[in-house]
């Protein structure tokens, strides 16, 4: 019997948005799976060369090196303000920053609020991982009450430390930006819809409607103290409660856009 | 009191907390981070004020706060941290103000890398912020140093009524030595006659940095440079070694001084007749001592881990009275002992042309050792 | 009279405790000691080494360039120091982790089966204990007894039930002599 030769069928490859280098990322990080949605979404809308990346100061301060466009690098916390003198000098590029969570809602505060509220036409990609990573596992402004982090031994006692900042909540109710949503990378249906609000919120930016910004709950297993496993559990049981996963803010003109 | 073996970070925090530190503000950078999460225990089971500010800016200001009411108030960072503190430290020299602040320095400029420099040397030593300032910058070079510096520190603050800079490095912050650590001191809340805690009972006060009228501000800043002559005349400090004898002489400060330490020793086992010149107190400078001591050498070798920051300071104050050679590495590369014992052979051995910089026979070196080319 | 010793290896090995453990016996020896890690923004994993330096005055640096004595436990390690031991220094490695002999023969080179007697002892996390014990028996400046009162003393005491083990490891290491240099 002869058999026909299998078709060969690419499924699934590198995104041409991403470099072919292996990233510094400790093993079971969803950083890597936010940088390749991002890449993907940039591949889809066919944007690489009109695009320019903002990293900010983190365990993602390298992202410059697996993004393969163009991208520099912001002090601790001003990616915002950084973007926002690219894009308006370059108003045809898409111009995106990527930050953490102590970086754009501790000492970047005064940025994000202030380009979302001049309604700064850039995409804020926030990874929330409920601690400061490159550090070592610091209390953040996402920290949880009662977890314990190396800065907050004991656990976050709000009454002392304060409490965690739902930040997407927060910026939505400024008049300028017009897509704010929360999602999360705990699990394949999940990061499929995380993909889906990176793609609108390009999309936003692409029409013009200003600031955009997907907030997405990610894991920190290193300093965590836990398994990937046990991780991805955690955002599930503990985070997602606390940060619920919904839209914040929709402008009206996306209200038909289909991904 | 026994020794223990202690890390440099955790020393300077504990040394603070047993000088009877009220509260402390701070933001995670490395290589300082475990002043910070030592204390983020510590203080509260001390029933202390211990915050973790929202950046170095914010920790700064909740320094200013709180030192204005009097309190023992400290905040520690690393040298992107400190930059961000500039302007607090200003306002805070501006209202006379007694706090106590330590830099970790890492590799600049820019986020640079988180290895041990010293190049904010100009940043502290003749900055801290705009306006004409003066700030006491001390540099330990050891863990029992930086304990003994620390825990005075907070006295030599209120004293003047200024800003102490503990001035440490990457290196000093992570080291681990035997040291001994003093007794705690009663924790008191003081109530000096210039603070701001309610004017219950007397007439209210005001701290500001606000001079709107010149001929007053140029006042205010007449008196604090007569201030600071006094600083420069009681608190000085510096240690020698092996200059008795000596014809050459390594001028380092912190961890540059105790690896140049190494490579005295060594280059003395060899017969060379070299000392080492070690100032702690980098503002005030040692100065008459230095120009002293120059006049009897034959040569000066300045060694820095950055690009010759304090290397002008010395060519300024020995005027010319001694050849001066340099070496340093730079942004978070620390110099081995046998490179400074290269250089110490090398200003003996070929004695150099005094018209010509010393930065610029060590740029040449330096960058056809690294770089190649000419 | 000064000695640096540097011991290198994978985080996780333990190479950062044991340096920490030898300068806790030569502080209570009464001896300077400086113990210094090298630092990096290695949360993930990667080398990890430690310098430690003993003298009998006040320590310059705490870094060296020729070590006297570099305890290696992983092939990288041995790679990166073989060259750098000062001659007629001492070199310990961990034979369970590298595929190759120490070529230099200026120095005293010992291959200890760290791994292996750690898991004879039934636990494996002794093996930075094992090596610890081999470089104080070629070493000379530290007797094992001042090793095992650091242990006690400075170990948290809910660890004290690893002492016995720690105890068998200590000396099992300190069974392994380097050749003399040939
Ligand atoms: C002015 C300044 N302060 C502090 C730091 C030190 N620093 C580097 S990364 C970081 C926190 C990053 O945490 P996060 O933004 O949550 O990102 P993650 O590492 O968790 O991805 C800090 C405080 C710095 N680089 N600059
Ligand atoms: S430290 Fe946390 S956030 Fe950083 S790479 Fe590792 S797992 Fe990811």
């Amino acid at each position: 019997m002869v058999q026909a030769a299998l078709e060969e069928q690419i499924v699934y490859s590198r995104p041409e948005s991403f470099t072919a280098v292996q990233t510094h990322y400790c093993p079971g990080c969803t950083h890597g799976t936010a940088h390749r949605l991002v890449a993907e979404v940039i591949d889809e809308m066919e944007i690489r060369e009109k695009t320019v990346g903002v990293a900010s100061v983190g365990c993602s301060v390298f992202a410059y090196n697996y993004f393969n466009m163009d991208f520099v690098q912001a002090p601790h916390g001003r990616a915002p303000a950084m973007a926002t003198g690219v894009k308006r000098v370059l108003p045809d590029r898409f111009v995106f920053t990527y930050q953490g969570d102590g970086d754009l809602a501790s000492i970047g505060m005064g940025e994000i609020v202030a380009a979302a509220a001049r309604g700064e036409n850039i995409t804020v990609i926030f990874i929330n991982n409920a601690n400061y990573g490159m550090t070592g596992g610091q209390m953040a402004p996402t920290t949880l009450p009662g977890q314990q982090t190396s800065s907050s031994p004991n656990g976050r006692d709000v009454e002392v430390m304060g409490f965690p900042i739902r930040t997407a909540e927060l910026l939505s109710t400024l008049d300028g930006a017009s897509y704010v949503v929360r999602r999360s990378l705990h699990d394949p249906k999940n990061i499929r819809m995380a993909k889906k609000a990176i793609r609108m919120a390009f999309e936003t930016q692409k029409q013009g409607l200003g600031f955009s910004m997907v907030e997405l709950l990610s894991v920190c297993p290193t300093n965590w103290g836990m398994t990937p496993y046990q991780a991805n559990q955690w955002v599930q049981s503990a985070m997602v409660p606390y940060y619920p996963l919904n839209d914040f803010k929709v402008h009206p003109a996306l209200a038909n856009f289909r991904v | 009191m026994t020794k223990e073996m202690l890390k440099g970070n955790v020393a300077i925090a504990e040394a603070a907390v047993r000088a009877g530190l009220n509260a402390y503000f701070g933001y995670p950078i490395t290589p300082q981070t475990e002043l910070l999460e030592y204390l983020s225990a510590r203080m509260p089971e001390l029933g202390r004020a211990f915050v973790q500010a929202e950046s170095e800016l914010g920790a700064v200001n909740m320094v200013y706060g709180a030192a204005c009411t009097g309190a023992r108030v400290l905040s520690s960072s690393s040298s992107p941290g400190i930059s961000l503190m500039m302007e607090g430290i200003s306002y805070i020299y501006g209202t006379e103000i007694p706090v106590v602040l330590v830099d970790v320095m890492r590799g600049g400029p820019g986020l640079g890398n988180i290895a041990p420099a010293q190049a904010d040397y100009n940043q502290i030593v003749h900055g801290g912020g705009h306006g004409d300032m003066h700030p006491i910058v001390l540099a330990p070079a050891n863990v029992q140093e930086a304990i003994d510096i620390t825990y005075n520190a907070f006295d030599l603050a209120e004293k003047y009524r200024t800003i102490v800079v503990i001035l440490a490095d990457g290196s000093l912050g992570q080291i681990m030595e035997p040291a001994e650590l003093p007794e705690m001191k009663p924790l008191l809340m003081r109530q000096p006659d210039w603070a701001t805690y309610g004017a219950e009972g007397r007439p209210k006060r005001f701290l500001s940095s606000i001079n709107i009228d010149p001929a007053k501000h140029e006042i205010f800043n007449i008196r604090m440079e007569q201030r600071w002559q006094k600083i420069i005349a009681n608190e000085i400090r510096f240690k020698e070694y092996y200059l008795d004898d000596a014809k050459y002489a390594v001028v380092a400060f912190g961890t540059s001084g105790r690896i140049a330490l190494s490579a005295v020793r060594s280059a003395r086992a060899k017969g060379i007749p070299v000392g080492l010149f070690r100032p702690v107190s980098l503002a005030p400078f040692p100065e008459q001592a230095l120009y002293e001591l120059s006049k009897r050498l034959e040569g000066l070798l300045v060694v820095e881990m950055n690009n010759g920051q304090m290397l002008e300071d010395v060519i300024k104050i020995t005027r010319h009275q001694t050849p001066i050679d340099f070496y340093a590495r730079t942004g978070g590369i620390v110099p081995m002992p046998e490179e400074i014992e290269a250089a110490i052979l090398r200003m003996v051995e070929e004695p150099v042309n005094t018209t010509e910089h010393p930065r610029d026979r060590w740029l040449a070196r330096l960058s056809q050792e690294l770089i190649g080319g000419s | 009279m000064q000695t640096e010793i540097i011991i290198a290896g994978f985080g996780g090995q333990g190479v950062l405790f044991a340096g920490q453990v030898l300068a806790y016996a030569a502080m209570d020896q009464g001896m300077h000691v400086t113990w210094i890690p090298s630092y990096g923004p290695e949360m993930r994993g990667g080398t990890a080494n430690c310098t430690v330096v003993i003298s009998d005055e006040e320590i310059g640096s705490p870094i060296v360039s020729r070590p006297t004595v570099v305890v290696a436990m992983n092939k990288p390690s041995l790679d990166k120091y073989e060259n750098m031991v000062k001659t007629g220094g001492v070199f310990i490695v961990n034979q369970s982790m590298v595929d190759r002999e120490v070529e230099r023969k200026d120095i005293h080179s010992v291959m200890v089966p760290a791994n292996e007697i750690a898991e004879e002892i039934g636990d494996k996390r002794m093996t930075n204990m094992v090596m610890l014990g081999a470089l104080l028996a070629n070493l000379n400046i530290l007797p094992v007894d001042a090793v095992e009162k650091a242990l006690k003393d400075h170990l948290p005491v809910k660890h004290h039930k690893l002492l016995p083990a720690n105890r068998q490891a200590l000396e099992k290491g300190s069974s392994f002599i380097a050749a003399p240099v040939s």
